[in-house]
């Protein structure tokens, strides 16, 4: 009947407004939040800079060689990191960490290695848990404000499977899969080797001056290494997180922002429909009160 | 007299950054003290306290877990895993 169709527009109406309400609010959080995040990455770029160099002095005095940065011939077993984010609402962001993830594992199997799934933020964490397939470690750590603690534990539990030996269950590879933030438009999954460590490429050396002076060390140099290298993973461990979170942020934003752009539009076509329903209503009255009148006169 | 330009940083945050005179930080043998014009080098540091006497105002002191110390051309950068000021 006519009156229902009336209705049934109106809620739907109503619904969809809510909808939007709730979207817009999810944008501007979102929007709010990712200055936070990239204030967090520029505060932990100081200690970045730091190991970096230090780091490359040690690389350019001495022969590195130590178990971080050895290559493994053959390798049988790698680590494979997944960061994703603990919550949807991001447009295709989780799906395609997953992807990019999929695709490295498979790469690692065809190359005849075991993968060790180690996965961070919960959408990742479902997907494998639904898929039957077993992570070694999964964390859930709110990947929206990743901590230092976090990254702490995820390089220490990294650390020591990749310095296990291959045959009680070790790794010899680790490959990070994460989202790297380009612009407030462009994010991009992107896969890292981040072990065995390439220290020396992609160095950035200080400008100042040319040649790093000769550094003393302390004790030695061996052990300068030893404490740097399981830093500077720890460190590049928190830039990918910090990274994947402002990701998270603004792909959660323009998710959001579609969303609700969409709900603009799909009240405007209810409405629409609703006026043209209620048209058709009175319509039928008038011509059901003319066409009755009609009989009593006749 | 020169002055050691200090970087006092941690994993997440730049915890102190000024001027000093003298630094002195828990190294492997035994506490270090740095003055300006110091040769490079680069440390280890254990737990322990490490205090900064700045060109002016009061010491800032710090106890740390551990992390490391590099010195190069007066600009002494120390990065340490957990840090509380005293």
């Amino acid at each position: 009947m006519a009156g229902g169709s009336q209705r049934v527009y109106k809620a739907r109406i109503k619904s969809t407004q809510s909808l939007k309400k709730m979207f817009r609010a999810q944008e501007l959080i979102a929007a709010s939040r990712i200055g936070k995040a990239r204030a967090r990455t520029a505060a932990a770029a100081p200690y970045a800079q730091a190991i970096t160099r230090a780091v490359s002095a040690v690389a350019t005095h001495t022969d590195i060689d130590h178990p971080l940065t050895r290559e493994v011939e053959g390798a049988k077993r790698a680590a494979v990191l997944v960061v994703s984010s603990d919550r949807g609402m991001a447009g295709s962001y989780p799906a395609s960490i997953v992807r990019e993830a999929e695709r490295l594992t498979q790469q690692l199997a065809a190359e005849g290695k075991e993968v060790l799934l180690y996965v961070a933020g919960r959408r990742a964490v479902s997907y494998y848990a639904f898929r039957g397939r077993e992570a070694v470690r999964t964390w859930t750590y709110g990947s929206e404000r990743p901590s230092a603690e976090v990254a702490e534990e995820i390089g220490q539990a990294l650390l020591e499977k990749f310095l296990a030996d291959e045959d009680e269950g070790g790794v010899s590879e680790l490959h990070v899969v994460s989202t790297q933030f380009v612009n407030m438009v462009t994010q991009r999954p992107h896969v890292v080797r981040m072990l065995p460590l390439e220290v020396v490429e992609g160095v950035v050396e200080a400008d100042e001056h040319e040649v790093l002076p000769l550094y003393d060390f302390e004790p030695s140099p061996e052990a300068v290494l030893d404490a740097l290298l399981p830093r500077y993973v720890d460190q590049r461990i928190y830039a990918a997180l910090l990274d994947a979170a402002a990701s998270e942020l603004a792909a959660r934003q323009r998710a959001m922002h579609t969303a609700t752009d969409n709900a603009e539009d799909l009240i405007r076509t209810y409405t629409r429909l609703a006026n043209q329903a209620r048209q058709a209503d009175i319509t039928q009255e008038i011509s059901e009160i003319v066409s009755g009148a009609d009989a009593l006169a006749s | 007299m020169a002055e050691l330009s200090v970087d006092l940083v941690s994993l997440d945050r730049k915890v102190w950054s000024g001027a000093a005179t003298q630094v002195s930080a828990p190294s492997a043998d035994g506490q270090i003290g740095i003055l300006a014009n110091h040769t490079p080098l680069l440390a280890v540091l254990r737990p322990g306290t490490i205090k900064v006497d700045t060109a002016s105002g009061p010491a800032v002191e710090a106890t740390v877990t551990g992390g490391f110390m590099s010195v190069d051309n007066n600009l002494v950068t120390l990065v340490v895993d957990e840090i509380s000021l005293v």
